[in-house]
């Protein structure tokens, strides 16, 4: 009877941890290949609006970014105030700031690239229309006429 | 080593950010040249004026309008399928691929105030660009037989040029900015 009691405990054998990293790896790979580089850090707080009709926005290269939004909790409010701002590049600006920017987003691009830069305006959806039709007029004026609402895809309530 | 990858994993995840960028492209008119002080005279019929106030109410060509009804309206008015004396005029275009067709020179006017939130801006350019991408989709799946997404890119300018996004932004009013 020993012969069949004596080893009657089973033990769970021991995770083979030598592929782990092979998982971890894949999933580095996965996640690196999927996202892109945040350039630079948003001060302001900027919920976008949601539509339906949205497309994506191609050539991530010849696009620039205006940065609509009140600023954030904290420094920035206290700086800033609680009122709307722009934010181009790293920092809070003014509408009228808005063509110098556009001539060296334009200028930092190759010769053939330049007439197709794309200006996305990725505002919060409680901005009023007041300082958006201020930024478009200065596009306008500076020559960047291909613009980007950015919106999220959804339906509005 | 899967320390070392948890760490790379971990500083790609805080460093990156997933690519989330998509929105309602647009082209800005040219600024008009100094020596031109006004735009060409527009026939009425050929204009459908869709006006936001500062409390975000839409205005249909001079009655009051839901978000609801602008994509049908907008729908009825650039398309003109009765050829309705009071909607927009056509014009006998040559467009390459479609051969002789009538497009419309219905041009939709959109006015905001300064007070109008963003928000409804967006929706409201949504559903007008809902009703054009609802109205290239038909002539497409009409003429090729085939979604407009899905057209090769010499198909889908001619749909461009037979139906144009002729949506034209007025100078906005500056009621609700004063306080």
């Amino acid at each position: 009877m020993a012969k069949f009691t004596g080893k009657n405990k089973k033990e769970t054998p021991g995770l083979n941890m030598g592929s782990m990293s092979d998982i971890i790896f894949m999933l580095l790979f996965f996640f690196m290949t999927i996202t892109t580089m945040r350039e630079s850090s948003l001060y302001v707080t900027i919920k976008v609006p949601k539509a339906t009709e949205v497309v994506k926005l191609e050539k991530k290269s010849l696009v620039s970014y205006i940065n609509v939004g009140t600023p954030m909790q904290g420094e920035m409010q206290r700086k800033y105030g609680t009122e709307s701002r722009i934010q181009l590049n790293d920092a809070i600006s003014e509408v009228a700031d808005i063509p110098l920017f556009v001539e060296t987003e334009i200028n930092q691009r190759v010769e053939a690239d330049r007439p197709f830069v794309t200006m996305s305006i990725k505002a919060d959806k409680d901005t009023k229309m007041g300082l958006i039709s201020d930024i478009k007029q200065e596009l306008r004026g500076a020559g960047a006429f291909k613009i980007f609402y950015n919106a999220a895809k959804g339906e509005r309530k | 080593m899967s320390d070392i990858s948890f760490l790379l994993l971990a500083f790609f995840l805080l460093v990156s950010n997933i690519n989330t960028d998509q929105g309602i492209a647009r082209r800005l008119p040219p600024p008009l040249p100094p020596n031109q002080k006004d735009t060409p005279e527009v026939k009425e019929r050929n204009i459908f004026v869709v006006k936001i106030n500062s409390k975000d109410r839409l205005l249909f060509n001079g009655e009051v309008g839901d978000l609801h009804d602008l994509k049908d309206r907008a729908k009825e008015f650039l398309g003109n399928p009765t050829n309705d004396a009071k909607l927009p005029e056509k014009i006998d275009m040559d467009i390459p691929l479609l051969g002789s067709m009538k497009v419309s020179k219905g041009i939709i006017s959109l006015q905001n105030d300064r007070g109008t939130s963003y928000d409804m801006y967006v929706a409201v350019q949504n559903e007008l660009t809902a009703a054009i991408n609802e109205m290239r989709n038909e002539l497409s799946v009409d003429k090729f037989g085939k979604k407009y997404a899905d057209l090769s890119t010499p198909q889908s300018e001619a749909i461009d040029q037979a139906i144009p996004i002729a949506i034209s932004e007025a100078e906005p009013t500056k009621i609700g900015e004063r306080k």
